[in-house]
């Protein structure tokens, strides 16, 4: 959806489209219209039956009615935490018509490598229009706001552009498909603060301010965005909605596993051959989506850990690759769904430098509000950093879980909450990894910088002096066309002497 | 900590009519703070002190208060920006893939650290967070504008750069 320098279709390089893999396996219903209707044109979206489901809640169903088929289709919250949908608009479903209610969409979409939501607010705006207008006849609101980042300039025009045609065609504003349902919707962007994905602070930053979160309860359901009762959405779930008021719950209730239902959308990215956004039944193993859909890790390296959930999940070893993927399945193997980023990394990835790639942008988005996030996780991320540079001891790890569970348990919010997950994940599963750096000062992926050492092999090199040259630190020496050497106490360990080698000769230990 | 300028302000009257203009229209809107800065800073491309103030006055928002939702969200600038912005993007996909070295690379050709701006003030240079263009990692966004599949090769930044 990035229009520039990209050809179209570049995310299925070098694939046919009919039978392969990469699509047999995926079954679209939030994606049904990307890349398939002209996203600025809304009689595309009504030529694939859009708006019809609005029609059909506001003409033929009751507003309980409406929130009973959400409750009976099993959907869940797909921004991450996986709350039931037809739950959260039940409980803001009370005392209809008296009171001034909202419906929010969070399209703060803010986890690193996941952009799913981007893509159907780009493909496909009105999807999310049509569903938050259902939400505001089912809950009893008649004002909607859309949360969307300015990271996202294409969305944003796509969606005024939309939101334009929808109040041309009457299907937003006064009496909508001529009942006396009202409901309008007004954008509101985001500043940059990946806190505002929670919803208690993406509702104070509507409100115009810091974006700091507040504490539960009262729940948004009861008491939200300018004191009154609102529900908050994520762009996927509300993508699935008109389908399931259209086809009824029983048929979305028939895709996926026990307690997760319908398909989940996740953004495949990372070291994998067939990068892109794949949509698959809940239950799919992450076998499935890795080997078959993805492809496999490229260049011959071996697959190491997926991440996802973001900087609150967690990495997912080889060894869980055949567990069915469900909300419920990727907490007991110590991550979370997430808002669906899965990042595959290969053996070139160190997991203790991801642990810390993650702990340095809690650091950097904690709100500061609550002190076991902005001084607890601040103090986890030196102790990674220890590690990192070799300057660390086996009680610094132990030191690391005690933190880790003091943070999870005392922060205000989500993001408190979650942030130790990533450190707490590779140290499950990658302990090894973790003691190597602190017994053995080695990174085995070659990624932490002050654990490497660099040598140039003798046999290997030919003496043409690239390296020579390129060296900002003059540490290598050598005559033209005899092997040359590298005197460790000048390297700074840039690595631009491994780059420059075109036999291979310059070697990290 | 964010960078606060102290180069005097240059503001113009025009961009100040526009500015005062759009209040007029919109005040008394719920929430209106941050849509206010979010309309000077595209006016004058950050908020100089002068600025908050003017918003202050205009809006009788304490001055304390827009500048803590000025301090608080990552998009806002208190210092001037170069012509160009570049920024790298620093999820996790792009991360892995090694924007780390793009972006250690960029410094390198422009001549300046992160959050900085080159002397002839027209790049400036941040890591930011994710750009949702994953697929496409590792990636860079030049204002509005993404480069994908980058190498991370000189040769490959300068090419790009020098279509500004």
């Amino acid at each position: 959806m990035v229009e520039s320098n990209i050809p179209v279709g570049a995310d299925i390089m070098g694939m046919s489209l009919n039978g392969t893999k990469f699509f047999l396996k995926q079954h679209r219903i939030a994606l049904r219209n990307c890349g398939i209707i002209d996203p600025e044109d809304i009689e595309e979206y009504i030529a694939m039956d859009g708006y019809r489901a609005l029609g059909k809640a506001l003409t033929e169903m009751t507003p309980d009615e409406v929130v009973q088929t959400l409750l009976d289709s099993g959907l869940r919250g797909r921004g991450g935490a996986g709350f039931p949908t037809g739950l959260k608009w039940k409980f803001a479903s009370g005392n209809r018509g008296n009171v001034q209610k909202y419906v929010c969409c969070n399209a703060d979409e803010g986890d690193p490598g996941a952009y799913m939501d981007r893509s159907v607010l780009e493909g496909d705006p009105h999807a999310v229009i049509e569903a938050m207008a259902i939400a505001g006849y089912a809950i009893g609101a008649d004002k909607g706001y859309i949360y969307v980042r300015a990271e996202y300039p294409v969305a944003v025009q796509r969606l005024n552009i939309a939101l334009a045609q929808a109040r041309e065609y009457g299907l937003l504003g006064e009496s909508i498909f001529g009942t006396d349902f009202s409901f309008d919707i007004e954008i509101k962007l985001g500043a940059g603060a990946f806190v505002c994905g929670e919803e208690t602070a993406l509702m104070t930053s509507i409100e115009g301010k810091r974006g700091e979160p507040r504490p539960r309860p009262p729940f948004p359901a009861i008491k939200g965005l300018f004191d009154s009762p609102t529900i908050l959405n994520n762009v996927e779930t509300y993508a699935n909605i008109p389908r399931i008021i259209l086809n009824g719950a029983d048929w979305f209730s028939s895709i996926g596993t026990e307690k997760s239902k319908g398909t989940k959308v996740f953004a495949l990215v990372g070291k994998i051959k067939n990068t892109g956004l794949v949509e698959v039944p809940m239950g799919t193993t992450l076998r499935e989506i890795v080997e078959d859909i993805g492809g496999g890790v490229p260049g011959g390296r071996s697959f190491k850990a997926a991440q996802t959930g973001g900087p609150s999940g967690g990495c997912i070893p080889a060894e869980h690759f055949d567990t069915p993927i469900d909300y419920d399945n990727l907490i007991e193997i110590g991550s979370m769904m997430g808002s669906g980023g899965l990042i595959v990394m290969d053996d070139t990835t160190c997991m203790v430098d991801i642990a810390r790639f993650f702990l340095d942008f809690i650091v950097d988005e904690s709100c500061g509000r609550c002190t076991p996030c902005r001084m607890g996780n601040k103090r986890l991320l030196e102790l990674l950093e220890k590690i990192t540079q070799g300057k660390a001891t086996m009680a610094d790890l132990d030191a690391i879980e005690h933190l880790a569970m003091f943070i999870k348990e005392n922060s205000l919010c989500g993001l408190g909450q979650t942030a130790p997950n990533p450190v707490l994940s590779t140290l499950r599963y990658f302990r090894d990894e973790y003691e190597e750096h602190i017994k053995d000062k080695k990174c085995r992926a070659g990624v932490c910088k002050e654990l490497l050492s660099y040598s140039i092999d003798a046999d290997k090199c030919i003496g043409c002096g690239l390296c020579a040259k390129n060296c900002p630190a003059e540490a290598i020496l050598g005559r033209p066309k005899e092997a040359h050497t590298l005197d460790a106490s000048k390297c700074v360990k840039c690595g631009v002497c491994v780059e420059k080698c075109k036999f291979d000769a310059v070697v990290m230990v | 900590m964010k960078q606060i300028s102290n180069a005097p302000f240059m503001g113009t009257e025009k961009q100040e009519k526009e500015l005062m203009g759009w209040i007029a229209a919109h005040k008394g809107e719920k929430g209106i703070a941050m849509n206010a800065l979010q309309k000077a800073q595209e006016i004058y491309g950050y908020l100089p002190l002068e600025i908050q103030k003017l918003v202050s006055r205009e809006l009788g928002t304490p001055l304390s208060e827009l500048y803590g939702i000025a301090t608080f969200y990552s998009m806002f600038n208190l210092a001037q920006k170069g012509k160009h912005q570049i920024n790298v993007c620093m999820g996790t996909a792009c991360y892995v893939k090694g924007n780390a070295k793009v972006f250690e690379e960029l410094e390198g050709i422009l001549g300046i650290k992160g959050g900085g701006s080159t002397k002839d003030g027209k790049f400036s240079l941040d890591a930011c967070r994710c750009i949702g263009a994953c697929g496409l990692a590792p990636a860079i966004m030049i204002d509005e504008e993404v480069f994908g599949r980058l190498t991370g090769d000189k040769g490959e930044l300068e090419a790009i750069l020098s279509k500004y």
